[in-house]
């Protein structure tokens, strides 16, 4: 189980054929750890010991001093152990990274602008992209991958407008990764020269640690959330291009201070480019359009580049 | 963020490199995870512990160091601490910096039988 948002091992859904796509989970998760135990060293390591029955070994050390010394040189049966160091200095999202790679290369060969939206549940994402859909019908074309744990529920909303669609259930999974992308992709007709929006899992959290091939990643926050967000969440504007203040038709019945909102999120990331919007009232959306028209223009002139 | 997957990510390293590298039990995992990283190293240790179950990684000792975060100050021109996120440059008190460090998620090397 995720201990950060609690999702554990589910099945990830992919639209059409409803084939089992890749999902992280593949483990049971067992209770039984009567020998593994940590501690967290005064340098803030963690070291996880398990203590397997078929360990004999003592481990002396006290809360305070740090086992790392326990290595090839430590061992209990000097020169006999089979003990080695391998040296790997690989990323651990070394895997989702080469699929982002990927799905990046497939979009710059068909002129495909892709925007990678996050937000909180409720943020009014959906609402704001089927206005959109909406709205640039017939400019050029567009397609949408929705990601949510379960339903297709706003796959369906997006396809009412027209868009081809295609719903990623990630089961009990709180983000979106690239391989889901590629999948989907491979499932959904994108054409050269469009538009694609990924609709990310509601969540300021997970999703802003995988890179999914996007050209930019699309931050939404709604004027009904707390203007500190920013700050507890800062590896989500940390990494955002463009963030949408949705909702702001609502402002003069709150208090959300929308200039201290941006401030703080301009601690996280210096020139992020900021668009107030209403998705409902429709103030701020030809901006809005026009950040999407640039950057469809940017990857259509890169094509193949 | 999700340290669940993150875990997997490491099991998928081990045994990419377990076959090409021909062993058979891992004993100790050394992880570089930045202070400005999104990962939660109590969280991975969780996480690994439930996703190494029958691989050859089990039971290992997660070793996790952790690089403190470093910035750029553009206003002051130089390199700074960064010791989160959101903090201002300590000189100058200003938000013009660019991460520099603190933002590494990697498996370092294995100690391996």
């Amino acid at each position: 189980m995720c201990t950060v948002c609690g999702c554990a091992e589910g099945e990830t859904k992919i639209e059409a054929g409803h084939a089992h796509g890749h999902h992280h989970h593949g483990h049971d998760h067992h209770h039984d750890h009567d020998h593994s135990h940590e501690h967290v060293g005064p340098d803030g390591k963690v070291y996880r010991h398990t203590h397997g029955d078929d360990h004999g070994h003592d481990h002396g050390h006290d809360h305070g001093t740090i086992d790392l010394g326990r290595g090839p040189a430590g061992t209990e049966v000097p020169g006999m152990s089979q003990t080695r160091l391998v040296a790997i200095e690989q990323d651990i999202l070394a895997k989702n990274d080469s699929f982002a790679a990927v799905n990046r290369q497939l979009f710059a060969a068909k002129g495909v602008f892709v925007l990678n939206l996050m937000s909180s549940p409720g943020s009014g994402k959906t609402t704001l992209l089927t206005r959109t859909l909406t709205d640039l019908k017939g400019r050029f074309p567009m397609a949408v991958i929705e990601g949510d744990q379960q339903t297709s529920f706003d796959a369906d909303r997006i396809r009412a407008t027209g868009t081809p669609a295609i719903q990623v259930n990630t089961g009990k999974g709180c983000h979106l990764d690239a391989q889901m992308v590629t999948q989907a992709v491979g499932r959904l007709p994108v054409e050269a020269g469009s538009v694609l929006f990924i609709e990310n899992v509601g969540n300021l959290v997970c999703p802003a640690g995988f890179d999914l091939g996007e050209a930019h990643k699309v931050v939404v926050l709604s004027v009904t959330e707390g203007e500190d967000k920013p700050l507890k969440y800062p590896a989500m504007f940390a990494g955002a291009d463009l963030l949408l203040v949705n909702k702001v038709d609502l402002l003069p019945h709150l208090t959300f201070d929308v200039a201290r909102m941006i401030a703080y999120a301009r601690q996280l990331k210096p020139n992020l480019r900021v668009i107030e919007v209403s998705a409902t009232a429709g103030q701020g959306l030809d901006d809005w359009y026009g950040w999407i028209e640039e950057g469809l223009a940017r990857a259509v002139a890169g094509r193949g580049a | 963020m999700h340290e669940l997957a993150l875990s997997q990510g490491i099991i998928d390293v081990i045994r990419d490199q377990a076959a090409a590298q021909g062993f058979t039990t891992v004993k100790t995992v050394r992880l570089v995870i930045g202070t400005l990283s999104h990962v939660e190293p109590q969280a991975i240790a969780f996480g690994f512990d439930a996703v190494s179950r029958g691989t050859i990684a089990e039971g290992a000792v997660l070793d996790i160091e952790r690089p403190p975060g470093r910035a750029f100050c553009l206003s002051c021109e130089k390199p700074v601490p960064l010791p989160e996120r959101s903090a201002p440059c300590p000189d100058c008190g200003g938000h013009q910096l660019m991460v520099t460090g603190g933002e590494e998620m990697r498996v370092k090397e294995l100690e391996v039988e």
